[in-house]
């Protein structure tokens, strides 16, 4: 059975590959990640604001009452800490090294200089290819779309043209017309195109009457969004396309696949299962392509996807509609 | 090649660099050393002859001199770092390292030898202590003649095979910062001959050519063998002079055993030992100046003391001599030096070497760092010029009760005028102290310019005041003494002008820097009226800036410290102005690249907005403001109180008469609670609304300034308007008012109160929260409540949380670190058992923020009952603990015997029921304090001796509370094997074990307690060994109750296992998990760190109760769930494991991943013993019974 597949330029024995995630904090997640049969890995996302934070903090930390009592003019032996940043390289260095899959860098960070120094230092440091993570939210209800949009392809431009690897898009999907968004990325040279980064979503504990954080692991109901906009891309850009939330199983897999997806990536399931996981789904997906008679992922790919020419806005309505109607005859609704 | 560094910087590179093992123990102020010695070891630094020296912390000094003489019987060069009880536990070893003529040298930061107090600070008690040892004794004076003598005592050592005991002063000279020329690899290199380095080796065991050395000699020989070292000794001297010229040859730097300096034909000399050399000799050139005929004469080689050189450097018209020593020998015929220098004088004189008999006399001088000022130093040359000079005096005190001070003039100046004088007061926690530092090295490092800073820190941890003296000339400055004429003051807080000190150092004309919260405008009318006299009569050039407001702007939150030195270099002129902020920005751009650029960019914007912000303030003729300053106590204070405590509070410790102070050592009780220190501009503000009165802030408050009571309504009449009261919240009281009430003045703002309050009210707000000061109510709401009539002890509920609120703290306002881990534990233990509780405290933080003067927190209540407190060493202290106890059972049985024989004196009835209480639960023992206080007034109507004598002891009717209390460098290192035996001893003792997991108050270095993975210092790799179990260990007698709590974790179980310890009826151990600012966290979080070491099953909490087991039960109890969250969930959050990610991810990696398999094994271990049947668990002989 054939497996294999392109994504971004980069030869996959698989599509599945591990997203950024905890897993990949450690070396030992990493080999790991890298014995569990995906197809490449992502690195968990080098962030700026940890790199300046870290320092900060630990500094802040170091000098907390020193020099104020005669006996204790200090509290911790003279090291020398690696910036955040070059530990993350070397992390990425030894991740490349150990794992005989394509490793992807993460990097996610505030101020344009620093995109470009942490994509140069991240491709360097023998990363096959670099997904940018464009965490955004425009809390602002000052700042217009067509801005938003632009600070995307802009850094997107930046980072492709200092590095020579590869470079993903990780997007989020509240764009007005996210179609639109992923067109004028492909046109700056977006390599793959990764839908969709999950907003940390607070919560609130009526109990304590606090917000908490909002991180969870996603499931897979969560994977339709993503693969509305796969399956009306698929076939419209160049860029490659990845499927990145819901996947829990390889049904869910096997879903952004038919709709059109290059890669399809996962954390919550290699978390919530552990990373051997991986070759469940990959051996569950086989046996699927098995019975389906499918011998290769060409066979099947972009199977469900609109076809091109459909208007996918009337398409779109016309299901709504559909939806709605059948709601309606299931749980006896207003309409 | 020139720096800038500190003496014990000094010594130790030269140390480092000439041995191959450095066996050390923390101890102040010799512990820099051995830090340098591991953190260059660390690096993988060379020693001269191309190894990297092994660096190894021991358990004790006693334990360090031991590995010490096995690596010198090994072969290796061998060296240690020491200072004061430390070199005292090295004296045994010692004596026999010098007994087999072994080469080695000790580096000694010579301080106070604990007697009558502990104290930190430097004097020459130790060293005098093991100048009979054999060891060579070499003094050094400053930062250049340690680090040289550093070199020529190694020199020495190898040619002479004697072992060297090289001496400084502690502090003056350890810690003092000085540009000096240091040698560089390749002058050690031919310095120190690697053909003796190869001898000494040669003299090594080994079974290639055996041998018997340390043999047992009988009266046979041994007096011979003990003779025969003889000529070693008499060659030292030469050999030291040898080492001298030949280092002399090689650097330019010529030194001599001893050094005279002064008049040629001197008729009075003065001889000295250490910094106090450059005092008298630059004193002397004053005098001399001015037609007097002084000099002085430095001893460098002490030991074996070099008579004939003494007498070949002392002029031959001298009359008179003083002797000053540094230690005090009581009941001696005269201080060591003294005798010395009068023996070589007098041996000299019956031989003829001199033509006459000088007079000599004896001083004591600079104890504990009492500084000793040229006016000293000319009081000294004077005494000698008077008819009847005292045989014996003292300088630097007034002595009133045995007078054998000396007068001297104290405004006497011999300060350069081309000296530039600074001195700076700042808080502990704004970064006064470092950018000094980096004042010092910017303008060390300025072509031409040479820099000396010496730094005073006060004896709170917390709020801590730190003053900054440093001078700047176009000469090396030997100047061992505090500025007290300064051309610039920087007043960092603008409360400190209210402060006696700070304007007395101005000199006139001297430029005042103030940081000031106030606009230029209004800071003249905002200054208290005493220091504006001040500052007018001084003529004064007054600037001001708002420091913290900037450094709040820019994003430095409260550290002042770049905007105030770049407002010193903009108007001190030390330096060209642009020059020298040119200097201050490249010294951030390389201090603060690393922390990214928001932080740099803040700073070198502080840079910026402080010289736009800076003002001079124009003072207007005539016009004073009418601020006051305080009173320093309350007028209502005891007179102690106010005569002797204020003056020390007040910074004028140093006018107190020796009349004044208590002869034996023993100081009341409960100062602190005069001395309202108002350190937080942020307090704890109760709402009494929202509170469900539970008493958990109360019970984790480190400082003790939040209590409760409850009371009728009618008691509120009289109460001041900020008075906070609410109903109380309990059953079968109905009507009745409760209030908590918080002392604004004694709260640190440490928050802990705020995380343990359990109540949420909308906005993320507590019951309990941090609000500015002035919101509150201060002095006058306090003692409304203190004049509510205390709560009745048979009324409180014991057993819970919420009960022990209402028992009055015996234990308050500690100077401890604000969030402090350890004194909410104290604090428990004083309400519990503290009226009748005698306690044995380790040294360490809780002696120094429980006993370190002027005011100390361990108090009584409004019976005059109180714990009774003692610290006696820090290796000793479980001993001296169980002394106590052997002492009060003794009495105990006393009473008991005397009683019954008064039995019907007494009244039958009554002393039965006294000498059959059991006395193990409250109730008992308040029933008991009733019958004794009965008892006593019986026994004073009865005439007999009998009478009399139970009269003395009566008070051990009532069952004491014996409490040992430390952290654990001393209960699982120094003092362990007293520990363990008291633990074995089977006697009522109490153990309360404060585990921070490392030294805190030497400054974080590893302890056996100190956790796998944890980085500290001599661990800075991460520790690679599990922590001691010292519970298993503990249980393993059966005869020990044992507990470990964590008081953020579970209050409740920490409350039983308090009591059950103390109820028990022999040995208690209790290890209490203490959150320490050495574990790099947030103090705010300490109780939530509790909550997860518990939570990651990284502390279980346990109670192991030998009384369950002697009633057939299991009596191990595993109190806390199964782990919950992960180690590293626990770790993470803690610098001292984060740290060691950041410099070696792989190796944090592997230690954590051992030490979440130590967890987990250890708590499988658990687990299981906490379901054996009570015969697999050892039994109590002592009530296992046939």
């Amino acid at each position: 059975m054939n497996l294999e597949t392109r994504y971004m330029g980069l030869k996959l024995e698989n599509p599945l590959v591990a997203s950024a995630s905890s897993l990949s904090y450690t070396l030992d997640g990493v080999r790991k990640l890298a014995a569990s049969g995906v197809g490449a890995i992502v690195m968990h996302s080098l962030f700026e604001e940890e790199i300046t934070g870290e320092a900060d903090r630990r500094a802040r930390l170091l000098e907390a009452g020193t020099e104020s009592y005669a006996e204790s003019l200090s509290y911790f032996p003279e090291t020398t800490p690696q910036r955040a940043s070059k530990r993350y390289l070397g992390l990425l260095e030894r991740a490349v090294k150990l794992s005989r899959v394509p490793v992807i860098g993460s990097l996610n960070a505030s101020a344009p200089g620093a995109w470009i120094a942490h994509a140069q230092e991240i491709e360097s440091a023998g990363a096959a290819a670099i997904e940018l993570n464009t965490y955004m939210l425009p809390a602002s209800v000052e700042i217009d779309g067509r801005s938003v949009e632009a600070v995307h392809v802009e850094l997107l431009q930046m980072v492709k043209s200092a590095v020579h690897v590869p470079v993903a898009v990780k997007l989020n999907p509240f764009f007005s017309s996210m179609g639109e968004i992923a067109v004028r990325l492909d046109a700056a040279g977006a390599d793959a195109l990764v839908l969709f980064a999950r907003f940390v979503h607070p919560d609130i504990d009526p109990e304590r009457i606090r917000i908490v954080p909002g991180i969870g692991l996603s499931n897979p109901y969560e994977s339709r969004l993503s693969r509305t906009w796969i399956s009306h891309l698929h076939g419209k850009i160049g860029a490659s396309l990845a499927g990145a939330t819901g996947v829990d199983q390889a049904e869910d897999v096997v879903k952004y696949l038919l709709a059109g997806a290059d890669a399809v990536m996962s954390a919550s399931a290699l978390l919530r299962h552990g990373p051997a996981h991986a070759r469940v789904i990959l051996d569950s997906m086989i046996a699927w392509m098995e019975r389906k008679g499918f011998q290769s992922l060409a066979d099947f790919r972009g199977l469900l996807a609109r076809p091109e020419g459909e208007d996918g806005t009337a398409a779109e309505r016309a299901e709504y509609v559909d939806a709605l109607r059948s709601a309606n005859a299931n749980f006896h609704g207003p309409w | 090649m020139r720096a800038t560094v500190d003496g014990n910087e000094a010594v130790a590179s030269v140390a480092y660099r000439v041995n191959e093992v450095c066996c050390i123990y923390p101890i102040t102020p010799a512990s820099p050393m051995a830090e340098l010695a591991d953190e260059w070891s660390g690096k993988g630094i060379r020693n001269v002859w191309g190894s990297v020296p092994t660096v190894v912390e021991m358990q004790s000094e006693a334990g360090a001199a031991g590995a010490m003489h096995g690596a010198l019987q090994g072969g290796a060069l061998s060296t240690t770092f020491t200072a004061s009880q430390g070199l005292l536990l090295m004296i045994p070893n010692m004596y026999k390292i010098a007994g087999e003529l072994t080469p080695a040298v000790f580096h000694v930061a010579a301080r106070s030898v604990a007697a009558q107090a502990l104290s930190i600070f430097g004097d020459h008690s130790d060293v005098m202590a093991a100048r009979q040892t054999g060891f060579a004794m070499l003094s050094s004076g400053s930062v250049q003649q340690a680090h040289d003598f550093a070199a020529i005592a190694q020199m020495a050592t190898l040619a002479s095979r004697v072992p060297f005991l090289h001496f400084f002063d502690g502090f003056r000279v350890s810690h003092e910062l000085n540009t000096i020329t240091m040698l560089s690899n390749e002058e050690l290199a031919r310095l120190v001959s690697v053909e003796l380095v190869r001898e000494h080796r040669g003299r090594s065991m080994t079974p290639e050519n055996p041998f018997v050395r340390g043999t047992s000699q009988n009266p046979d020989v041994f007096f011979q063998a003990r003779e025969a070292a003889n000529p070693y000794y008499s060659a030292v001297p030469g050999l030291v002079e040898a080492a001298m010229s030949t280092f002399a040859e090689h650097t330019g730097r010529g030194y001599g055993l001893v050094a005279y300096s002064g008049h040629p034909a001197a008729d009075r000399v003065a001889v000295v030992m250490g910094s106090a050399f450059e005092t008298l000799r630059a004193t002397a050139e004053r005098l001399n100046d001015s037609g007097e005929r002084v000099g002085v004469l430095a001893v460098h080689l002490y030991r074996p003391f070099p008579a004939e050189a003494v007498i070949a450097a002392l002029p031959r018209s001298v009359r008179k001599v003083a002797v000053l020593d540094r230690t005090k020998e009581p009941g001696s015929l005269g201080e060591p030096l003294y005798l010395d220098v009068l023996g070589t004088l007098a041996e000299a004189f019956q031989l003829g070497k001199i033509p006459s008999m000088p007079l000599v006399i004896g001083g004591r001088y600079g104890l504990s760092s009492k500084e000793f000022t040229p006016g000293m130093a000319a009081g000294v040359f004077s005494e000698m010029r008077r008819e009847g000079a005292k045989r014996r005096f003292t300088v630097g005190i007034n002595d009133d009760v045995s007078g054998t001070s000396i007068d001297y003039d104290p405004s006497f100046d011999i300060e350069l005028p081309d000296t530039f004088r600074a001195v700076f007061f700042g808080l502990g926690s704004d970064g006064t102290v470092g950018a000094n530092k980096n004042t010092i090295k910017i303008i060390g490092t300025e072509p031409g310019m040479f820099a000396q800073g010496y730094f005073v820190y006060d004896s709170k941890k917390s709020g801590s005041q730190t003053v900054s003296h440093l001078r700047f000339g176009h000469r090396p400055i030997q100047a061992p003494y505090l500025i007290r004429e300064a051309n610039f003051v920087g007043c960092h807080r603008f409360e400190f002008l209210a402060r006696a000190d700070v304007l007395a150092v101005a000199g006139r004309g001297a430029t005042l820097l103030v940081n000031s919260p106030y606009p230029a405008a209004k800071v003249w009318e905002m200054i208290p009226r005493v220091a504006q006299e001040q500052i007018v009569a001084k003529e004064l050039e007054l600037y001001a800036v708002d420091a913290g407001r900037i450094a709040s702007e820019v994003g430095l939150g409260g550290r002042v410290n770049t905007v105030l030195q770049a407002c010193f270099f903009a108007v001190s002129g030390v330096i060209e102005r642009e020059r020298a902020i040119g200097q201050v920005k490249a010294f951030i751009g390389k201090s603060y690249a690393r922390r990214g650029d928001r932080v740099l960019k803040a700073n070198l914007n502080a840079v910026d907005r402080a010289l736009e912000e800076l003002e001079r303030v124009e003072i207007p003729e005539g016009s004073f403001s009418a601020i006051e300053t305080p009173p320093v106590v309350p007028d209502g204070a005891p007179d102690f109180v106010k005569q002797v405590t204020a003056m020390m509070m007040s910074g004028r410790g140093d006018e107190l008469p020796v009349s004044a102070l208590p002869a034996d050592g023993t100081w009341p009780s409960g100062t602190a609670a005069f001395e309202k220190r108002n350190v937080s501009e942020i307090i704890a503000k109760w709402d009494g609304d929202s509170c469900i009165q539970c008493g958990n802030c109360g019970f984790v408050c480190p400082h003790s300034v939040i209590r409760s009571k409850y009371y009728p309504p009618e008691k509120l009449e009289g109460a001041p308007g900020n008075f906070q009261s609410a109903p109380l919240r309990a059953r079968g009281l109905p009507g009745t008012l409760f209030t908590l009430q918080v002392y604004a003045e004694d709260c640190t703002g440490c928050g802990l109160c705020v995380e343990a309050c359990p109540v949420v009210v909308p906005g993320e707000r507590k019951a309990i929260n941090l609000a500015p000061r002035e919101e509150q109510g201060g002095r006058e709401e306090v003692a409304f409540f203190e004049s509510l009539p205390p709560i009745e002890r048979s009324r409180i509920d014991f057993a819970t949380v919420r009960g022990t609120q209402f028992l009055e703290p015996l234990f308050e306002f500690s100077g401890a670190c604000a969030g402090c881990g350890e004194t909410p534990y104290l604090k428990l233990l004083s309400q519990l058992f503290g009226e009748r509780a005698v306690i044995a405290n380790a040294t360490g933080c809780s002696s120094i923020y429980g006993g370190n003067l002027p005011t100390t927190p361990w108090t009584k209540g409004a019976d005059g009952r109180g714990p009774a407190w003692s610290n006696s060493l820090f290796e000793d202290n479980a001993e001296f603990g169980l002394g106590m106890r052997l002492a009060a059972d003794q009495h105990a049985e006393l009473a008991r015997d005397l009683t019954l024989k008064l039995r019907e004196e007494l009244g039958a009835k009554l002393v039965d029921a006294v000498l059959d209480s059991a006395q193990r639960s409250e109730s008992e023992l308040q029933a008991q304090r009733v019958r004794v206080a009965l008892l006593k007034k019986r026994l004073a109507s009865i005439g007999r001796l009998e009478a009399t004598d139970l009269a003395s002891v009566v008070d051990h009717l009532l069952r004491r509370s014996v409490w040992i209390v430390g952290g654990d460098g001393w209960a699982y290192d120094i003092g362990s094997g007293g520990v363990d035996h008291i633990l074995a001893s089977g006697r009522d003792v109490n153990v309360l074990v404060m585990d921070t997991e490392v030294y805190s108050n030497t400054g974080g270095q590893m302890s056996k307690a100190t956790p796998l993975g944890a980085i500290a210092k001599f661990a800075s790799a991460g520790k690679t060994v599990e922590k001691k179990d010292l519970a298993l260990q503990a249980i393993a007698y059966g005869s020990v109750y044992v507990a470990r709590v964590a008081m953020g974790a579970d209050p409740q179980q920490t409350l039983r296992a308090f009591r059950e310890a103390e109820a028990y009826e022999g040995p208690s151990l209790i290890i209490a998990y203490s959150h320490c600012i050495a574990h790099g966290i947030d103090m705010r979080n300490g109780l939530a760190q509790q909550y997860r070491a518990v939570a990651s099953g990284y502390w279980p909490l346990i109670r192991y109760d030998p009384m369950v087991r002697a009633a057939g039960e299991n009596p191990f109890l595993l109190d806390s769930p199964r782990p919950r969250i992960a180690l590293g969930d626990y770790s993470r959050r803690e610098l001292r494991y984060s740290m060691l990610a950041a410099t070696d991810p792989a190796e944090a990696e592997r230690l954590a991943r051992l030490a979440q398999e130590a967890v987990d094994q250890r708590w499988a271990t658990y687990e299981e013993m906490a379901t054996r049947p009570a015969h697999r668990f050892p039994a109590d002989a002592r009530r296992e019974h046939a």
